[in-house]
């Protein structure tokens, strides 16, 4: 299409011509990243052969205390005169070694297995019985990630400590002498600044973000559930078998059934939440800020009000509200001749469930869309409304022309972010219906539950653990997927120094 | 045909105003219903009319003094935990973001893109996913079940949460930094003597989400708890008043609680709804 004819169509055309655009970018960004992926793995490679040369020559160049580094961490900075340096690095070596081996290694070593002996009673040599604890695959699973993870940092730290050692040999070559803690503290504080700013947050993230998350993905694919419960019992791996239950409809057909149905649901309730709070919530927000409507802030304030007040409050109130004696059938009574019409909106049949689910959904975003969409009106340049003006356009020329365009340009990828959003979107069903109307059709579920609460459900109620991190992979997988779309196509990030 | 047109813009805004209104009324009515009922003396669920015939502030005082009948339900003690909760994960997070976002706007260091990258992606990812995690990790530790963990849940992962406040510092202008680095300002002075106080919205606004944070959360509360009903936060208390063994004695107390955590949180909102919208338009905008 030719910019003249983009030209020509109305916004709607626009946008449509915009969002087919958007979908078909999609397998050329996948492609894209992959790519991008591919040249990452790659330079990923040759920097550790680089690593390796580094390695090798540096040994070769290196006196001895350099050489002598390769073993002890820290030799070369002391005998350069670099001493409180020299000695963190020895220390570091001397507690990596004694957390290896009075902890790390007697997990490590059972990783392959997770365990082999079984917490069971046995008699001891007075003849009476007691129970003997074995192992416990979960402490196993857990301290042996810890214990990579720490083997990471500490051969970064080894890496390090030969590159400086190294450093101050060719220092002292030179003739120069290495610097003096005071300069070094003080370096801390100016040119290495960022290094004091990040370090106590990144160590936080590691622990508890990063960790976590190979644990989990770990967890996927081993038998963890309730005949498998450490410490009486032990798991082990069991490969893709977590995932292969959730497609096969022979072996395990009310698991699959499950998470077929359940998918379908979360599918439709995200796009239908995403797409209603959208449009309805725009429409408002342009009714609110149109010229001529006055106490403008008056109006928000009701819609934001809904906002501030805690989501457990408002849904725990709205599921009591949708009680058969509740107040929306009270209401109800009033236009049926004074009798209650005991309307079952939660927990009778599953359309009448999705339905109360999708329309208070509503009530719970629109609000969300006109914030942010009130922003984005007060933003669109009044010179562009100016010169229209001169131009002679009358309010619905300029509103087609300008605010409809400008705002759907604008607000799109918040439209794929609510997306992923609604995916997760664990509040509104869990608070609201608590995953009813329940059915013996599915394994742990109800009919408006959707992934991301079967899968609170598998591991607070049936102790699923294994099942449950797998189907957190694959909505991570979609969620991610979608997520690095948008980030490739954003471009704050490149603007980032537009006004400084 | 200027008055009809006159004419047509009074009969949209009057439809606009009338649409408004019955909007407004539906949004607002839920919030209406439940501060009339914390105030209901009579019935003790829900009943079958709107406005309540007798008021009384009993509930509230029950509420608080514990009447009702079961020792486990201490709504007192739950606010305590709250309140003690949000002062330390608000005090570990309001530091964390703002050290990290000041590092990622201000300073230049290698591979500073992807350690924002890297942020930015684990930030992306769905909170629930390391929550079930977490919670595997803390009862190693015999964490679960404590303040502790809930002070770490929340607190721990804020420094993911750098965009908004990034976005501030950004807009500093730079010139300030270069002309106290002439006058030999190190990057640490230039961060507490010159862009803290500059940014105070953005502090006032750190401190408050964070703040708020655990009084709002319900998902992560509820994991970490479990059943140790002792420790539970206002959430995850009130959604206990609600469930079949204790709904008929602590309905009323439910609807006191909930206004009593909603006020204070509304008032707070509202304070700082700009700084929301800025923040929102900041990032959505340039998109």
């Amino acid at each position: 299409m030719t910019y003249v004819e983009y030209k020509q169509l109305n916004p709607f055309q626009r946008f449509a011509y915009n969002f087919k655009n958007f979908i078909f970018n999609v397998p050329h960004a996948v492609a894209k990243f992959f790519k991008a992926l591919g040249r990452a793995i790659v330079r990923f490679f040759t920097g550790i052969g680089k690593g390796f040369k580094n390695y090798g020559v540096t040994f070769v160049k290196g006196d001895w205390a350099t050489k002598l580094s390769y073993l002890i961490f820290g030799v070369g900075d002391i005998h350069k005169g670099k001493y409180y340096k020299g000695i963190l690095f020895f220390l570091v070596e001397v507690l990596y070694i004694l957390f290896m081996v009075f902890f790390g290694w007697t997990y490590l070593q059972k990783f392959n297995t997770l365990g082999t002996v079984k917490t069971h009673q046995a008699f001891n040599e007075m003849g009476i019985p007691e129970t003997v604890y074995g192992d416990n695959s979960m402490l196993i699973l857990l301290y042996s990630v810890l214990a990579i993870v720490v083997t990471v940092v500490v051969f970064a730290i080894y890496i390090a400590n030969i590159k400086d050692a190294y450093r101050h040999q060719v220092m002292r070559a030179e003739g120069k002498k290495p610097t003096s803690l005071k300069t070094d503290v003080k370096e801390f504080l100016d040119g290495k600044y960022h290094i004091t700013l990040l370090s106590f947050p990144v160590l936080m993230i590691s622990i508890f973000n990063i960790l976590p998350l190979i644990f989990m993905v770990l967890i996927a694919f081993t038998n963890y559930d309730q005949s498998h419960l450490p410490p009486g019992t032990l798991f082990t791996w069991i490969g893709f078998d977590n995932f292969g239950s959730l497609f096969n409809f022979v072996d395990s057909a009310t698991k699959a059934t499950t998470f077929i149905e359940l998918t379908k649901w979360t599918l439709i309730w995200a796009v239908v939440a995403t797409f209603s709070n959208y449009i309805l919530g725009m429409i408002v927000a342009l009714m609110i800020n149109k010229k001529g409507i006055k106490l403008k802030a008056l109006w928000r304030t009701l819609f934001v009000i809904a906002i501030a007040v805690p989501q457990f409050v408002s849904l725990l109130l709205m599921n009591q509200m949708l009680q058969t004696n509740g107040a929306i059938n009270i209401i109800l009574s009033y236009f049926n001749g004074g009798v209650n019409p005991q309307i079952q909106f939660l927990n009778s049949t599953t359309l009448m469930a999705r339905l109360t689910v999708i329309i208070v959904n509503l009530w719970v975003g629109i609000p969300y869309t006109i914030l942010s969409m009130s922003g984005i009106l007060m933003n669109i340049p009044e010179d562009l409304y100016e010169s229209a003006r001169i131009d002679g356009a009358g309010p619905v020329k300029t509103f087609t022309k300008i605010t409809l365009p400008y705002m759907i340009f604008v607000t799109t990828p918040q439209l794929i972010t609510s997306f992923v959003g609604n995916i997760n979107n664990f509040n509104v069903i869990f608070l609201l219906t608590g995953g009813g109307p329940s059915t013996e059709e599915f394994y742990q579920a109800g009919r408006t539950d959707i992934l991301v609460t079967w899968l609170f459900n598998l591991t607070m109620n049936s102790q699923d653990y294994g099942l449950a991190a797998a189907i957190g992979i694959l909505v991570f997988i979609v969620c991610a997927t979608l997520s690095l779309l948008i980030y490739n196509n954003s471009k704050s990030m490149r603007d980032e120094e537009a006004f400084s | 045909m200027i008055k009809s047109y006159k004419l047509r813009r009074v009969i949209s805004n009057t439809l606009i105003y009338a649409l408004l209104i019955i909007l407004g009324i539906i949004w607002i009515s839920p919030f209406v219903y439940l501060v009339m009922h914390s105030f209901r003396a009579e019935g003790l669920i829900a009943v079958d009319y709107l406005v309540p015939r007798e008021w009384t502030f009993q509930n509230y005082i029950d509420l608080f003094t514990g009447a009702g009948g079961s020792a486990s339900i201490n709504f007192p003690k739950w606010f305590l935990n709250t309140l003690i909760v949000a002062i330390f994960s608000c005090i570990i997070a309001t530091v964390s973001v703002l050290m990290v976002s000041y590092a990622f706007s201000r300073l230049r260091f290698k591979s500073r893109k992807k350690f924002m990258n890297v942020g930015m992606i684990l930030g992306m990812f769905p909170g629930f996913m390391t929550m079930i995690a977490i919670y595997y990790l803390l009862k190693a530790m015999n964490l679960t079940g404590t303040l502790v963990a809930l002070v770490i849940c929340y607190s721990c992962g804020a420094g993911l949460g750098f965009q908004i406040s990034k976005g501030f510092f950004d807009t500093v202008p730079r010139a300030l930094d270069e002309a106290a680095t002439i006058d030999g300002a190190t990057k640490n002075q230039i961060f507490w003597k010159i862009i803290l106080p500059m940014s105070k919205p953005i502090v006032v606004y750190t401190v408050l989400t964070s703040f708020i944070g655990p009084w709002t959360d319900f998902i992560l509360a509820k994991i970490i708890m479990g059943d140790n009903i002792e420790y539970y936060t206002v959430a995850i208390g009130l959604q206990k008043m609600l469930s079949n063994d204790f709904i008929n004695t602590y309905y009323k107390q439910f609807l006191a609680g909930s206004v009593v955590v909603a006020v204070p949180i509304t008032l707070l909102f509202l304070k700082m709804q700009k700084y929301y919208v800025e923040g929102v338009t900041a990032g959505g905008v340039k998109g």
